[in-house]
């Protein structure tokens, strides 16, 4: 007999895991970077790279790796973080070993060091050790929450980590390095995240306070007096590094972060005129004085002036490569950005994708840094507890700032500042720190995506009255 | 390597990659939570192809069956919609498509009732197999009445009659 069910039902989705999707999104994103290696060894060689399999077998495991264990040990996180974060790193190894490639730096390395170290080996050990610490943070960091308890910690540890670079000695003019013995460690990256933690902490404790307690003047909240503390304490924190680091980017994303999670704290739009106000006047205040910002900038508005060419003539040729590149790019292992010889594979890296993706590559790469962004933002919104929250926005808006300083100096729309793209450019700190961020947005998101708890059985059937006739 | 397969690795290279942002952006779509409403063999008669398909692929003797469950469907006077005619939740009105309709204060009731002598589950309203729409109480607390006869047994609703819950009364209409 057929059967007539009652047809409609209404009711909300039971959330889906949705690890089949990462795992298709995970194939994809191995197989585009093992695409660009063939296409690199095809335009270079003009045959088949030898080492393609080795390198589709590294990347293809590690996104394993991290696949199994998110399916295990996260399994409602978001279904695209971690494909995104893979697709970068993968594409950003390829865009390393094309500069080891080329017959310019290695005869630069030569005739400077006398030997010359390929960086792609070495970018994928520094995968594989972010992947390690991604797998670390999930196996150990069973409840986002329990960063919480260590608001405190967190900031005199965040705290260390950017003074310290200053006893060691600059390199390159920037002092963002500590020297380990043969590691070298940017504690900046991973005190970005450490930060967004404190700062997490503390405004969840504090917001009713900054939100509430202020006077309105001019259509603008103004904050009480007290309340400015912290804000001046940062801001004079980011202005110690960028005079005694001379590290414009660090300070800028330290600033930056602490503006933007006030703002998602206490929905006062007067925070972000204050920050702004005060970054201002910070930025002027130090380039009048110091004269490595001072130089910096004058790269920046001059690139192509004689003086800095004779310096750093980096940021000129950086938008050369990119003016190289053209619409469609030159193609991959085509394009002369390798003459950028100094940092060619990690501040300038985007100028080497610039020039050979073109502006149709570019978009996609910001595209793909936008959508890890807003991933990030959309699991602060999903998020149910306010810390999980905050620190979902704070983490992805560092990444986003950090995605934006460096993006933005090297295509010359603010002043140069040595920080590196997050995933792609080769450099440990970087790549370890943020998976280690993914890792922990991933945490966030698989808490904010878990199904609740199914509700006590009908409280509501209690409450009804009974008609008494 | 020839000139052409460069260019074409070059086109098909950034075309993969937008690909898979495109391919990043759908899964975003397909992402968005809520609530969503599933139309399992609708019985409209505007809507007849997915019940062509089932009548082809159901045997002969269903299929007579079907047949006259659509006929039944479409006779005049069937009701299309339910109204609710008094109570807090007056004027509300829900169409009628063939669906199960629950009435309570439960949070997952089709029509979550605002009233304090409602049950979380009280009554259901549904179709049977002539279309006819049966009203049924769940064994609420205070009863359910058709008119003023509390129902014991699913009762067939005459077009008009109202059906009480607490205070809230709703009628099926044309």
């Amino acid at each position: 007999m057929s059967v007539v069910t009652n047809t409609t039902t209404i009711g909300a989705i039971e959330a889906p895991s949705r690890r089949n999707t990462e795992l298709m999104m995970l194939a994809f994103a191995v197989a585009v970077p093992v695409f660009a290696y063939i296409n690199v060894g095809l335009a270079i060689d003009g045959k088949l790279p030898t080492g393609v399999l080795g390198y589709a077998l590294g990347l293809g495991l590690l996104a394993a790796v991290a696949h199994l264990v998110v399916r295990k040990f996260a399994k409602y996180a978001d279904p695209l973080l971690l494909p995104l974060a893979v697709l970068l790193n993968g594409l950003g190894l390829v865009m390393i070993w094309r500069l080891d490639q080329s017959p310019r730096l290695i005869q630069r390395a030569e005739a400077q060091w006398g030997a010359f170290t390929p960086d792609a080996p070495k970018q994928m050990l520094y995968s594989a050790i972010g992947i390690a610490l991604f797998v670390g943070v999930l196996l150990l960091l069973k409840d986002h929450r329990i960063l919480q308890r260590y608001t405190y910690i967190s900031m005199v540890t965040a705290l260390v980590l950017l003074i310290l670079p200053m006893f060691f000695p600059a390199r390159n003019g920037a002092k963002i390095w500590i020297n380990l013995g043969p590691i070298n460690i940017q504690p900046g990256e991973f005190a970005k995240i450490i930060i967004a933690i404190f700062f997490s902490g503390y405004l969840m404790v504090k917001r009713d306070a900054l939100a509430l307690a202020s006077r309105r003047v001019m259509g603008l909240y103004l904050p009480r007096g007290r309340d400015l503390g912290p804000i001046l304490v940062v801001w004079a924190m980011s202005i110690l590094i960028l005079v005694f680091e001379t590290d414009l980017g660090t300070s800028l994303l330290f600033f930056g972060l602490f503006v933007i999670m006030l703002y998602v704290a206490t929905e006062r739009t007067s925070w972000i005129v204050f920050g702004l106000l005060m970054s201002a006047v910070g930025a002027v205040g130090v380039a009048t004085f110091e004269p490595h910002v001072q130089q910096r900038v004058e790269f920046w508005l001059n690139p192509f002036a004689e003086e800095t060419w004779a310096q750093s003539e980096q940021i000129g040729q950086a938008l050369m490569s990119f003016g190289a590149g053209g619409t469609l790019g030159t193609g991959l292992g085509q394009g002369n950005s390798d003459l950028i010889m100094f940092a060619a594979n990690s501040d300038f890296i985007l100028s080497s994708f610039g020039e050979e993706l073109g502006l149709a590559g570019m978009m996609a790469f910001l595209m793909i840094y936008g959508l890890i962004v807003e991933r990030g933002v959309r699991t602060a919104l999903a998020a149910r507890d306010p810390f999980g929250k905050l620190l979902a926005v704070g983490l992805s808006g560092a990444f986003a700032i950090q995605v934006f300083v460096v993006s933005g100096g090297v295509m010359g729309l603010i002043p140069l500042t040595g920080m590196t793209m997050p995933f792609v450019a080769a450099g440990g700190s970087s790549v370890i720190a943020n998976w280690a961020l993914i890792a922990i947005l991933i945490r966030i998101s698989d808490t904010a995506r878990r199904p609740a708890p199914a509700p006590a059985p009908s409280p509501d059937a209690e409450m009804t009255q009974v008609v008494r006739p | 390597m020839s000139e052409l397969t460069l260019t074409v690795m070059r086109l098909g290279f950034l075309a993969v990659l937008w690909l898979f942002v495109i391919v990043a952006v759908q899964v975003i779509r397909s992402d968005l939570f809520g609530t969503r409403v599933t139309q399992r063999g609708s019985r409209r008669s505007g809507d007849t192809r997915p019940q062509q398909t089932r009548q082809a692929a159901a045997p002969p003797q269903q299929r007579q069956q079907q047949r006259q469950q659509s006929g039944g469907r479409q006779r005049r006077g069937a009701p299309t919609k339910l109204v609710v005619s008094e109570g807090t939740l007056t004027g509300t009105t829900v169409a009628l498509q063939g669906q199960t309709i629950t009435l309570g204060r439960a949070h997952d009731s089709t029509i979550v009732l605002d009233d304090d002598y409602a049950s979380s589950r009280h009554a259901r309203i549904y179709p049977d197999r002539d279309g006819q729409w049966i009203v049924e109480d769940l064994g609420s607390t205070n009863g359910t009445y058709l008119d003023r006869t509390r129902l014991t047994t699913p009762t067939p609703i005459p077009l008009g009659a109202p059906i009480r819950i607490g205070k809230t009364v709703i009628e099926l209409r044309k």
